[in-house]
């Protein structure tokens, strides 16, 4: 077993970044990570892709537009989430961040399961067991703790299943996190913590977080820790692959750095230009996560326009499903409150629940309740 | 500088501006403080005028921060800690209840923590789960915190200043959605009333609502709607949770006969509770009626879009102050 997150590691002046297809769209070897892909893969790789990134950009629409209260745009993030979400096996879980619509795609949720709460009537609501794909998780941090339990509870079944636990930069100063590695080490938990390092977070650049490379921090809870091109879709889908093959072998937890970028605002909330400069951005986007599966396709004429043209029309299709989607999706009842507190129940939600029914009764026929506001 | 007119963002802002001002010892910590000047700006332009040194963008992690100001307290520094929404408190709340509540006591008094932790809190403004909490109930439950929220914008001015003046730590709970709400604010002026003394908002004979934080506003306009129906609602401020300024309370029950107490926290075991007990042994050969309580349900903050049920509104306080009128 190779470790590359040894103090020797941590010493080099440039860390190791795993790139298998470089910004312009050329197949690279590298000497530890392999990946034999098909014409076809590859192609469906792209479009979930552009998929994902057409998803994303509708969402960001429909928040303009007052449909959704809120939106975190994946944007420039499309290759770390579908080659991590790709290497999973059904059997597998995900534990995500708010942000990993793309893991969710390649799990297959329905992208419209996770407008509800950015639309405001819910709060997730899918059922995490159905794509093995659990609820967002706003507080930074704490689902690494849940992937490494749910870890835990693989190794006592004595299944090969395994976890990818999402986080972000920031999320890696979170006690939970830390305390996460711990446990998945202690216990050698088959769980990969998948790290995106977009480089910021909100409005802290890495640098806030950390003096060394975030994939560094594994060697100090003794497991390994790899830096992978995050924009790099079949880099991230080898380096996630092989980490999951050790979870499911028994040699337990792995770090991955994925070296990406946000291109966008921390939502739709923020306002990026406070805080950081447009050479960045103007720089990372040379290294777009699409262009080069697209160039790669073309060059080895694995793809012809028709396809492109093809995968287009059905993101077109997505966005309309999506907008339409949301445009409908009901308020929910206000007694919705009041539901699923407990699942034994509790004598007091229930006196409260008949005290609201009847409250919300002695308007009828006189006025809206809540209009008075 | 004259009187300005504030929206409350500007008028904390301002606070710290001038308690940075006055003591060098001050500092701000929190996440995004610093270039960004906070989510909701509240500490815009500080980072630019006084530093890194001053204006710190800590890392993720709300016990560090919590942790840290404590050690930077005992230094002598006087934290103003930052914690960016009600909901990413708990991962500092070992260090707020367990260290920043108890070491005064711990060290028989040599030790002083003087940190302000300021909170955004509470509901109404459309936003995703963790970010419309009501927690005030946690801290004041805790001896060794002192407790305050503010409702206005010059209250918010000044009970921040007075706040990081004052040597005990202090949770200060600022209401988000009044955030834009605009105050007629002189910094050079004078403290209209001590940290922890109640305010009568709205005097009125027939009936007391007690409120604090962003219920005062609702309850005011509740005290003027019934105000068409004949009655007389004083509307009292509380301004700060721990201590409460109960002589006040008592001043105005006493003369009503009613009280009602209303919070966005859940009724159940909220500061409802305890002031309805404490106003009940004070006055209860004065009370009319028993003390209601309005407030959010036992049930986890729903999702935004059916968060006007979930949050007292003028109706649901006038709902109880009728039931209270008619005892
Ligand atoms: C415990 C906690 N503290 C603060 C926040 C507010 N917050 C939301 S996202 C964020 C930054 C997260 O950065 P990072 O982990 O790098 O993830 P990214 O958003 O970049 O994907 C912060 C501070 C939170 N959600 N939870
Ligand atoms: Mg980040």
């Amino acid at each position: 077993m190779t470790v590359e997150s040894t103090a020797g590691a941590a010493t080099a002046a440039v860390p190791e970044l795993v790139q298998l297809l470089t910004p312009e769209g050329e197949r690279v070897e590298h000497p530890r990570f392999s990946l034999e892909t098909t014409p076809e893969e590859l192609r469906s790789i792209y479009r979930d892709l552009v998929l994902v990134r057409r998803f994303d950009g509708e969402a960001t629409a429909l928040q303009r537009q007052g449909e959704l209260g809120l939106w975190a745009s994946l944007l420039g993030q499309e290759a770390a989430q579908v080659g991590s979400g790709r290497a999973q096996r059904p059997g597998d879980w995900a534990f995500p961040t708010y942000r990993e619509h793309g893991v969710a795609w390649c799990k297959g949720v329905d992208p419209l399961n996770l407008l509800g709460m950015f639309r405001g009537v819910n709060h997730g609501g899918w059922d995490p067991y159905e794509k093995n794909f659990q609820l967002y998780t706003i507080v930074i941090g704490s689902q690494t703790l849940h992937a490494t339990g749910y870890a835990m509870g693989i190794t006592k079944d004595g299944t090969d299943d395994a976890v990818v636990a999402y986080f972000g930069d920031g999320a890696s100063s979170q006690g939970d996190v830390n305390e996460a590695f711990t446990f998945a080490s202690v216990y050698n938990a088959p769980v990969v913590f998948f790290c995106q390092n977009n480089q910021w977070a909100i409005s802290e650049p890495t640098e806030r977080q950390t003096r060394v490379p975030l994939y560094q921090r594994a060697a100090g809870f003794g497991f390994p820790g790899v830096r992978v091109d995050g924009n790099d879709v079949l880099a991230c889908l080898a380096v996630t692959r092989w980490a999951l093959e050790r979870a499911r072998n028994g040699e337990g937890p792995t770090l991955i750095e994925a070296f990406t970028y946000r291109m966008g605002a921390h939502t739709t909330s923020d306002d990026p230009t406070r805080y950081r400069i447009a050479d960045e951005l103007e720089e990372w986007k040379l290294k777009d996560p699409i262009e080069r599966v697209k160039a790669y396709l073309v060059r080895e004429e694995w793809a012809d326009q028709e396809f492109f043209d093809a995968v287009d029309a059905e993101s077109e299709q997505l966005a309309r499903r999506v907008r339409e989607g949301v445009r409908n999706m009901p308020d929910p009842d206000p007694t919705s409150i009041f539901e699923n507190v407990y699942a034994e129940g509790h004598a007091l939600v229930d006196e409260e629940r008949a005290q609201y029914v009847e409250y919300a009764a002695s308007f009828d026929g006189s006025e809206e309740v809540g209009e008075g506001r | 500088m004259a009187a300005e007119n504030y929206s409350m963002v500007k008028a904390l802002n301002e606070a710290l501006r001038r308690s940075l001002e006055a003591d060098p010892k001050t500092l701000v910590m929190g996440e995004d403080v610093g270039r960004l000047g906070g989510v909701f700006r509240v500490t815009d332009g500080l980072h630019k005028d006084f530093g890194d040194a001053r204006i710190i963008d800590t890392p993720l992690a709300e016990s560090g921060i919590m942790g840290t100001a404590i050690g930077l307290a005992l230094r002598g520094y006087r934290p103003v800690v930052e914690i960016q929404f009600d909901g990413f408190v708990y991962p500092a709340f070992d260090q707020i209840v367990t260290q920043l509540a108890k070491m005064h006591a711990r060290a028989l008094g040599h030790v002083k923590l003087p940190i302000t932790v300021r909170i955004p809190f509470g509901g109404g403004i459309g936003a995703v789960e963790h970010h419309s909490e009501s927690h005030e109930a946690y801290f004041a439950h805790t001896a060794g915190l002192k407790v305050v929220s503010p409702s206005n914008p010059v209250d918010a001015h000044w009970m921040l200043r007075q706040a990081i003046a004052s040597d005990d730590p202090v949770i200060f709970l600022e209401p988000k959605r009044r955030y834009w709400d605009k105050g007629v604010v002189d910094p050079l002026g004078e403290a209209p009333a001590a940290l922890h003394a109640a305010r009568v908002a709205r005097p009125g004979r027939d009936l007391t609502l007690i409120a604090y934080g962003p219920m005062v506003k609702v309850c005011l306009e509740a005290a003027e709607a019934a105000a068409e129906d004949g009655h007389q609602i004083e509307v009292v401020d509380l301004r700060s949770l721990s201590p409460v300024d109960f002589d006040t309370l008592e001043a105005s029950v006493k003369r009503t006969g009613r009280a009602v107490v209303v919070h966005e926290a859940p009724v159940f075991m909220g500061m409802g509770s305890e002031l309805a007990a404490r106003i009940t042994e004070r006055c209860f050969y004065s009370l009319e009626a028993p003390v209601l309580r309005v407030g959010g349900y036992f049930a986890p903050y729903p999702p935004s879009r059916v968060e006007e049920t979930y949050l007292p509104d003028l109706d649901r306080v006038l709902d109880a102050v009728d039931r209270a009128l008619a005892f």
